[in-house]
């Protein structure tokens, strides 16, 4: 016990010595979290128009008002031809082409069907889904605007109408910022707790430190709880921080208990922070082990689901999923945050990150040897 | 020169004998780009969803059928009462609800109305829109093909033209992000790094000394991951035009003269946190921790710029990786030269130029 305690004052003195780094671990996080999830928007709001109306009625002045005034669509120009549209596209001063061909009134109102032309720059083929989407529910009123101007209403529908409605439970104002910010923060810690980690015995080596440590009376699980429990302390630290700044700012915090967030990211940084001790022990320079912590972290990442839904990847990248610490955490921050699950909801979470925190910090304790 | 050629040569002696690190520098792009190409679509499928079916007649099993048998849908599991929906939804496994009301198909054909509820889990405000309105399709597709016979008078039909990515790949974003991201992240970690290496481990003293000019030390670390730099360019170009399917719309040349272009101010990039920085682990946590994000988020390549508030979008001019992704974008998939680009161009030159001159000043030839 007592060499444990000295052990953890030479990595505390070490860590608050460097005043460089410690000041990053706390700033860069709560700048990064008060600033970024502001960009994560994709609600669609300004979707940029270029009209080419060939027509020049009512009935398409109505339409292009009806777009505009929509709140989603904000009107670039209006174009003569087709391949001038093209052209503010091309630019970029447009994101979508309305094209109203000639005779559009004339048609709905004696062939009672007409039709109208969009063209979306669909480099993102998100953006563009949604923005086509919104412009044909503004069509689709219109359209049912024309038909109660033309035909009588009746009580009964005409023909057999089944009527959709729909709720958005957990998060009714379809705040993005809820969604993003407890990911957000669990990247954070990981990033913060991760990187601290897998370059801290590799620096002893590199330095040439490690071999008092191998020569002095310790004991190979000390030695790795001397470099695990500063990183917890501080992981759990930036952690709480960062639900600080969520609620100061954001007006977030989580629904269900407190305490089963932080034991859930207590048992997922033990996890994390063996597999960057892991990562240190294996790695001969501190070069190396920034390359391959690089690597996993941006793997872990992309594939933790915090941009894109998880479900929507192919059943191989879902498998690896399963194996992902990183996926887990952000997904039990939203459940808790969000939902407000419980414990008994977060049962099997807890049990994979237990199980992830055991094998990696066997390993690295097996990892270690005492000799050069 | 001779000189400088020695260094280079120590240089690359230090970067091919580590083959691990080397092996993370040229495969980290082959490994993401074929994650975002393959893994990472913004197409939904296959989604979880219940069923609470108040009024199991034949019509609401058709739906339900029609439901399932799309490719955006997975029935998880059926459900007998209300209460049952939130813990289905806290258990966290679907995404969707659907309520049909009682007597559905009784009520819809003979008042010719019947009620179908959406419920959606909208902690992914996103998805959740997306996924209601591909139900609603659904849905509505059933009841068009009940109204198959009748069409509803003064319709206007919608055509939809996508363009430059009529099939709505994932890899027309992913591929310019993924270089801009990449490129960035990879030279400024790397020469960072490489260059407070030689401050941690006291050897920087011994160049500063030697008879060389302290500028050629730098340029002597610079010019091996310039090198590794243009090999990823030429990888990511190669995967994605023959794996991912994307083409090379406009001037190669000028595709990879902006690339060039990207590295240098990137590797400038580096130079500059290494002069702030003393450890290897500070330079690491600069450009991971402090770029990461920032590259992602504010590149545009995650999120559109134009939906961010305003100051946002006047720091997202500072992330060097929004113009580069702009170029890419435009040069690769629109096809555009550089009479529309010479902006961006303009502005990545702008930036290396400030990044140099703050290092020159900041370098210190004395430690």
């Amino acid at each position: 016990m007592r060499t444990l305690f000295f052990l953890l004052r030479k990595e505390f003195l070490q860590i608050f010595r460097n005043k460089l780094i410690l000041r990053m671990i706390f700033a860069l996080p709560v700048i990064q979290l008060i600033i970024l999830p502001n960009a994560a928007t994709y609600e669609v709001k300004n979707i940029t128009l270029s009209v080419v109306d060939h027509d020049h009625s009512e009935y398409s002045r109505k339409l292009i008002n009806k777009f505009t005034s929509s709140g989603y669509f904000k009107l670039a120009d209006y174009s003569d031809t087709y391949n001038q549209a093209l052209d503010q596209v091309e630019k970029d001063n447009a994101d979508l082409i309305v094209e109203i061909p000639k005779g559009f009134e004339g048609d709905l109102l004696r062939e009672s069907e007409t039709k109208i032309l969009f063209a979306a720059n669909a480099i993102s083929g998100q953006t563009a889904g949604l923005a086509v989407a919104y412009a044909n529910s503004i069509v689709k009123d219109f359209n049912s605007d024309i038909r109660s101007e033309w035909i009588s209403p009746t009580r009964f529908n005409a023909l057999p109408i089944i009527e959709i409605t729909a709720s958005n439970w957990f998060n009714p104002q379809m705040n993005y910022k809820k969604f993003i910010v407890p990911g957000v923060l669990a990247l954070l810690v990981t990033l913060v707790g991760f990187l601290m980690s897998s370059l801290n015995i590799v620096k002893e080596k590199e330095i040439g430190t490690i071999e008092q440590l191998n020569v002095s009376p310790i004991k190979k699980y000390q030695f790795i709880l001397s470099k695990l429990i500063p990183f917890w302390l501080l992981g759990l630290m930036v952690m709480s921080i960062g639900f600080l700044i969520s609620f100061i700012i954001y007006g977030i915090y989580p629904e269900g208990s407190f305490w089963v967030g932080y034991l859930f990211a207590g048992i997922y940084l033990i996890a994390l922070l063996g597999f960057g001790l892991l990562t240190s022990l294996m790695a001969e320079t501190q070069q190396q082990a920034m390359f391959i912590s690089y690597f996993f972290m941006l793997v872990f990442i992309l594939l933790g689901g915090l941009f894109s839904p998880i479900e929507n990847m192919p059943d191989w990248a879902q498998y690896l999923t399963y194996i992902n610490p990183v996926s887990y955490f952000i997904d039990t921050m939203r459940m808790l945050v969000l939902k407000g699950s419980s414990f008994w909801d977060l049962r099997f979470n807890f049990l994979v990150i237990i199980g992830f925190a055991i094998a990696f910090n066997g390993l690295a304790i097996w990892k270690y040897k005492k000799t050069v | 020169m001779k000189q400088l050629l020695t260094f280079l040569t120590k240089e690359f002696h230090h970067i091919l004998r580590d083959k691990r690190s080397l092996l993370v520098l040229l495969g980290l792009p082959i490994v993401q780009l074929l994650i975002f190409g393959f893994a990472i679509t913004p197409e939904v499928r296959n989604a979880n969803i219940a069923i609470l079916d108040n009024a199991k007649d034949e019509i609401t099993r058709q739906i339900t059928n029609k439901l399932e048998n799309s490719k955006y849908f997975d029935i998880d599991r059926t459900l007998i009462n209300n209460e049952q929906i939130e813990k289905a939804f806290k258990s966290g496994k679907i995404k969707l609800a659907i309520v049909f009301q009682e007597n559905f198909a009784n009520e819809l054909l003979h008042t010719n109305k019947a009620q179908v509820q959406i419920i959606a889990d909208a902690t992914d405000p996103n998805q959740a829109t997306t996924l209601i309105n591909y139900a609603s399709a659904v849905i509505m597709d059933y009841q068009n093909d009940l109204n198959s016979q009748n069409k509803l008078p003064y319709t206007i039909n919608s055509e939809t033209r996508m363009l430059y990515n009529p099939q709505l790949k994932g890899a027309y974003t992913s591929v310019p992000g993924v270089m801009g991201m990449i490129l960035l992240l990879i030279s400024a970690m790397m020469t960072s790094i490489s260059i407070v290496k030689e401050k941690e481990l006291g050897t920087m003293e011994i160049l500063l000394v030697s008879p060389m000019k302290p500028w050629f030390v730098i340029i002597s670390k610079v010019i091996p991951y310039f090198i590794i730099s243009l090999v990823n360019v030429a990888t990511i170009l190669l995967l994605s035009v023959f794996v991912l399917g994307l083409p090379i719309e406009g001037s190669l040349f000028l595709l990879i003269f902006s690339a060039v272009l990207y590295i240098f101010c990137a590797l400038s990039l580096g130079i500059l946190i290494s002069t702030i920085t003393d450890t290897q682990q500070a330079a690491m946590l600069i450009s991971l921790l402090g770029l990461m994000l920032p590259v992602v988020m504010l590149s545009g390549y995650a999120f559109p710029i134009t939906n961010m508030p305003i100051i946002l979008q006047v720091l997202s001019n500072f992330v060097p990786a929004k113009w580069y992704i702009i170029i890419v974008k435009g040069v690769m998939i629109k096809g555009i030269g550089i009479s529309q680009i010479w902006k961006e161009l303009l502005i990545l030159t702008g930036m290396t130029i400030l990044f140099l001159s703050i290092s020159v000043k900041r370098f210190k030839i004395r430690l």
